[in-house]
């Protein structure tokens, strides 16, 4: 961290000397107080208790003291510039400032809020270019420092659970929590009994203060859930595969046995989509307004919420698709094969992204943290992964669990909480940016049923799970981010604030032909299309109108401009230019044997991904 | 066991009253802030179309002269008063805010052909064909006083052109030659000549305020230093330069306005090749002024149309027609750089905007808050093909559409003729010349 020098430190300690020496207007009402001062005039430097203690004086002290500190800078004028800015400042009652400047940045969150890579060299461009490109990086940078600085005004703490030494949290029990915990959030802490239904599947809303949640058998609800006020309670008299929220608490969309059904937040159904059949899996990209299906004919269809339409619907050609989730960062859909392959889709493409042999047997469940950094993956051969996503989709962590999980979920800050049987386990990591380690659970808990569907509340530690018993609200301290963003996702709008922001959202919505991968890569220069331009350009034109004029050499005064000088300077250029071409291409053979060197000692294979 | 729960106190995140405002806390992490650059995206394509809807120029005409307007001027101090002299001889002066004109003079026989207004603004100059120069005082005639020039000075020959130096009592006219006058006196104080061909305009540079130029029929432009008794260098185009501007932000810069429908951007010290050259027009152009902040000129030309041109690029970034207007012979930008008087064939000043969506009046801060949010979008993806295709968009008359397909028919024959020359020819027999050199005849000092 860097942080300010001291205050103080810098007041070269001639300062108190000169203070001293300063003879002191007399003033007619300071008779005696004058005295004193003279008396210490003479005396030893640096005395500056008295000074002190002679109130009225101060101001005017101080003012003589900075003249005096002006006048020696212009005595010494190799004085660093830094210098001078972090001496304290005076104010005009004589307060000094205790943290001169501006206040100190922590380089890692700095980082955090950077969006331009530095490591990057600028392309080699023309210099009007190369001057906005750096304008544009300076801003930049001075952007990320003053969104790092507003950090300091973020009002929540994480929450965070520790054991006393030794002791294992994973050992310490809800009722604990709760006991333990203000009674604000010991209410956060529930059971729903409804052994009627069977087992249930649960969504929060985008902002966390909404609860949806259907039964097997055809009971769907949605709640208020932190003042526990029912909006609305049915029974569809279907199955109900799965439930989903759209942008607003005000829509829902339930899956159910036949098609794909839309309520209002009264239950009233709005729409039946019959193109939607037999899905199995739903998921909301919020900022697309993408309602994503997955169902058993082998179909992922993408409906465009916001006009009805359908956008695109896939085939993954890997039989019945159950295991859906999104990624939350480039809203690419990741879905698990019984072949145990996890493929990613994107609306815009006919084809998988990307295809990830991540499991032996089927894969059961597949989660990606907020960040879009790591996905979890749990499969029929016990195993539980983590892959980085981030590049070459290489495996992070494994761990083998007794029954293996069925069902996987990621918290806003990185934890990891897995449905296995009964019983729920939460893995934690290091800090926000880290994957979650899997040698010991942060907690766990049994139920009184099978666990049938896991969604962490956003901005609230609270971990919903659905049960063949019902519905559990589980705390989950350190599970959710803090602070949330007024203008994204509010719990505490009202409705005119959702109403203002729902016709935001919808101006903005982004078209389904932008999900790809890297959501950056649309404010990045196309080369590709640039280079295929410039050669285009060359072809109709004839010739390179930005190619190198070859060098002519200036007349110069008279009698140095004679043919044999021309020819020697002409002759000079081309020799430079030949040498720096030679030693470019020295400078890369190196590299280039290097390149041809790797595969001949180890050639590359499918089953490299496997090599520990 | 240490435990923290995450626990909020709502009075902390809504309002306290129906009266206050909404608490909007902020957090600018990205990972709450997901899809930044496609949203952004979203919201500059939205705000080039939404752009592009409010883009209505025209803001009215000033109509009453009898005949086509020849010429404009602006008033130095007062940013509400333009005036104007027509083919008939007639000088109007005219009030933007009413819209109304406020003062007519019968100042000459023939047409005006140029009209100035003094530094001061108390009074401005006029030239017709009549061979007179004419110095009116801005404000009307008294009660019971007749409309009567301050002085009229009878010269031999017609003059074409009128300006006034930007601080001294001397204003230059040219003819046949560029005479300097004084204002004191009835002959002029130095008259300069190059050549034997009238010329058409001649401008005083406002920043170096001795330095002129002129531009005559015989294709040149010429300049000249006040200082001195001859003139200065010129340049010899391929067609003839009908006016030239220079640009009040940087000393050395003028655009010339040329026959060629093309106009050119010179740096004085440089003439052999222009910085720029500007092409949109389908005819000839015939006149042009800088904006003040010297950024962006506007060009008037004779397909009946009025471009803006920023300085730095080839193409103009707006174009203005209306079914009515006819060929536009003046354009004036005004002094706050914010509209455009062009003067026209069919006897009407038009008044536009300079910048054709803009909202006037007075803007709130959100307001303005986002328009120069929207500003920065559009200008970060500017060139993505979509938002670039929208916001290039614009509607034109058929006569010009149609023009402009066959000149670039013509230009690209011309082109192919070039390269099978270049390919068929031995290698460094033909070279190439830019467009920038092509139009360059000579530059003589």
């Amino acid at each position: 961290m860097e942080t300010a020098p001291k205050p103080g430190r810098d007041v070269p300690p001639k300062k108190n000397r000169l203070q001293a020496k300063k003879k002191k207007p007399r003033r007619y009402w300071e008779e005696e107080t004058t005295l004193t001062a003279a008396g210490a005039s003479p005396g030893p430097p640096g005395n500056k208790k008295r000074n002190r203690e002679l109130r009225p004086q101060r101001p005017k002290n101080a003012n003589i003291a900075k003249k005096s500190r002006i006048s020696r800078k212009r005595q010494l004028p190799k004085k660093p510039r830094e210098r001078r800015n972090l001496e304290p400042q005076r104010s005009v009652s004589g307060a000094q400032d205790p943290f001169p400047g501006p206040a100190p940045v922590p380089v890692e969150v700095a980082r955090k809020f950077r969006r331009i890579d530095k490591s990057k060299k600028l392309p080699h461009s023309k210099s009007k270019t190369r001057s906005r490109l750096e304008v544009a990086e300076a801003e930049e940078e001075e952007i990320s420092i003053k969104a790092a600085r507003s950090e300091l005004l973020l009002a929540e703490e994480p929450g965070f659970l520790e054991g006393e030494d030794g002791e294992d949290t994973a050992k310490i029990r809800q009722a604990d929590i709760v006991e333990a915990v203000d009674i604000a959030s010991a209410a956060k802490h529930f059971d729903l009994n409804l052994r009627q239904f069977g087992p249930y599947r649960l969504n929060y809303s985008p902002t966390g203060r909404h609860l949806a949640f259907g039964g097997r058998r055809g009971h769907v609800a949605t709640l208020d859930w932190v003042t526990k006020r029912l909006m609305c309670e049915i029974n569809v008299m279907e199955a109900v595969r799965d439930i989903r929220f759209l942008h607003s608490e005000a829509l829902l969309a339930v899956a159910q046995n036949r098609w794909l059904h839309i309520y209002d937040n009264q239950g009233i159904e709005l729409h039946c989509i019959r193109r939607c059949d037999r899905v199995t899996r739903l998921e909301f990209l919020p900022f697309h307004f993408l309602l994503a299906t997955a169902s058993e004919t082998g179909f992922l269809t993408y409906l465009d919420v916001s006009v009805g339409k359908i956008m695109a619907a896939l085939n993954a050609r890997a039989g019945r698709l159950d295991v859906m989730t999104k990624n939350p960062y480039n809203a690419v859909i990741h879905l698990g094969h019984s072949n145990g392959t996890v493929s990613l889709w994107s609306p815009a493409m006919k084809e998988p992204l990307a295809k990830i042999l991540c499991h032996r047997g089927g894969v059961r469940a597949v989660a990606v943290d907020s960040t879009g950094t790591y996905m979890a993956t749990s499969g029929l051969d016990h195993q539980l992964k983590i892959f980085d996503l981030r590049g070459t989709f290489q495996p992070l962590g494994a761990r083998t669990l007794p029954q293996g999980a069925g069902h996987l979920a990621f918290s806003q800050r990185g934890l990891l909480a897995a449905g296995m049987g009964d019983v729920v386990n939460i893995w934690a990591g290091q800090g926000k940016a880290s994957p979650p380690s899997l040698e010991q659970p942060y907690l766990t808990h049994r139920l009184s049923g099978h666990v049938h569907g896991l969604h962490f509340c956003p901005f609230e530690d609270v971990l919903g799970v659905g049960h063949n018993g019902g519905i559990t609200s589980m705390l989950v301290p350190g599970a959710a981010e803090p602070n949330f963003d007024g203008l994204e996702s509010n719990p505490y709008r009202s409705q005119k604030q959702r109403q203002e922001w729902e016709v935001k959202a919808l101006l903005e919505k982004v078209p389904a032909e932008l999900i790809c991968l890297d959501p950056r890569a649309l404010a990045e220069v196309d080369v590709i299309s640039l280079e295929q331009e410039k050669k285009e350009r060359i072809e109709r034109l004839g010739y390179d109108p930005e190619a190198k004029a070859p060098f002519q050499p200036k007349p110069k005064q008279k009698g140095r401009s004679s043919t044999a000088s021309l020819v020697k300077r002409k002759r000079k250029v081309m020799d430079e230019e030949h040498r720096d071409k030679v030693r470019q291409s020295l400078e890369q053979q190196p590299q280039k044997q290097e390149k041809k060197a790797k595969p001949l000692r180890a050639r590359p294979s499918a089953l490299d991904r496997f090599v520990r | 066991m240490k435990v923290k729960m995450l626990s909020r106190n709502p009075d902390n995140y809504v309002r306290e009253t129906k009266l206050d405002l909404q608490r909007v806390p902020r957090n600018y992490d990205p990972t709450l802030h997901p899809f930044e650059v496609p949203r952004e995206y979203v919201r500059a394509l939205n705000a080039t179309k939404l752009e592009r809807v409010f883009a209505k120029p025209f803001l009215g005409s000033l109509d009453g002269h009898r005949d086509g307007v020849n010429c404009l001027a602006k008033h130095p101090k007062s940013l509400a008063t333009v005036l104007s002299g027509a083919c008939d001889g007639e000088v109007r002066i005219w009030n933007l805010t009413k819209r109304k004109c406020i003062r007519t003079i019968q100042a000459h026989e023939g047409f005006v052909r140029g009209i100035c207004t003094r530094f001061c603004g108390t009074s401005f100059f006029t030239v017709g064909d009549d061979k007179t120069v004419k110095q009116w005082k801005m404000d009307g005639p008294g009660y019971g006083e007749e409309e009567e020039p301050l002085h009229t000075i009878l010269g031999k020959t017609v003059y074409t052109g009128i300006d006034h130096h930007w601080k001294e009592a001397v204003f230059a006219t040219c003819g046949q030659q560029v005479d300097i006058w004084d204002e004191q006196r009835t002959s002029p104080v130095c008259s300069m000549t190059w050549g034997f061909d009238s010329i058409s305009s001649v401008k005083f540079n406002p920043i170096e305020t001795f330095l002129l130029g002129s531009c005559a029929s015989d294709r040149n432009i010429v300049l000249y230093d006040m200082r001195q008794a001859t003139p200065l260098k010129k340049v010899i185009l391929d067609m003839r330069t009908n006016t030239i501007c220079w640009n009040p932000m940087e000393a050395f810069i003028f655009t010339a306005a040329n026959e060629d429908y093309n106009l050119y951007t010179f740096d004085m010290r440089a003439l052999d090749t222009p910085v720029m050259v500007h092409m949109d027009h389908v005819s000839a152009v015939l006149d042009v002024d800088y904006s003040p902040t010297g950024k962006e000129f506007v060009s008037a030309s004779f397909d009946k149309s009025v471009r803006i041109f920023p300085v730095d690029k080839s193409r103009s970034r707006e174009v203005y027609h209306t079914k009515r207007m006819q060929h536009v012979i003046c354009v004036k930008w005004t002094s706050d750089s914010k509209y455009i008087m062009c003067g026209s064939d069919e006897m009407n000043i038009r008044l536009w905007k300079a910048n054709a969506s803009e909202k006037l009046g007075v803007l709130t801060s959100r307001e303005k808050a986002a328009k120069d949010y929207n500003q920065k979008l559009k200008e970060k993806f500017q060139h993505h093909p979509h938002i670039k295709g929208i916001a290039c968009h614009c509607h034109l008359p058929k006569s010009i559409y149609s023009q402009i397909q066959e000149q670039r028919i013509m230009k690209e024959a011309r082109r192919r003729k070039e390269v099978n020359r270049l390919k068929h020819s031995k290698p460094g027999s033909v070279s190439v010349v830019s467009e920038k050199k092509k139009h360059i005849v000579a530059v003589v000092k």
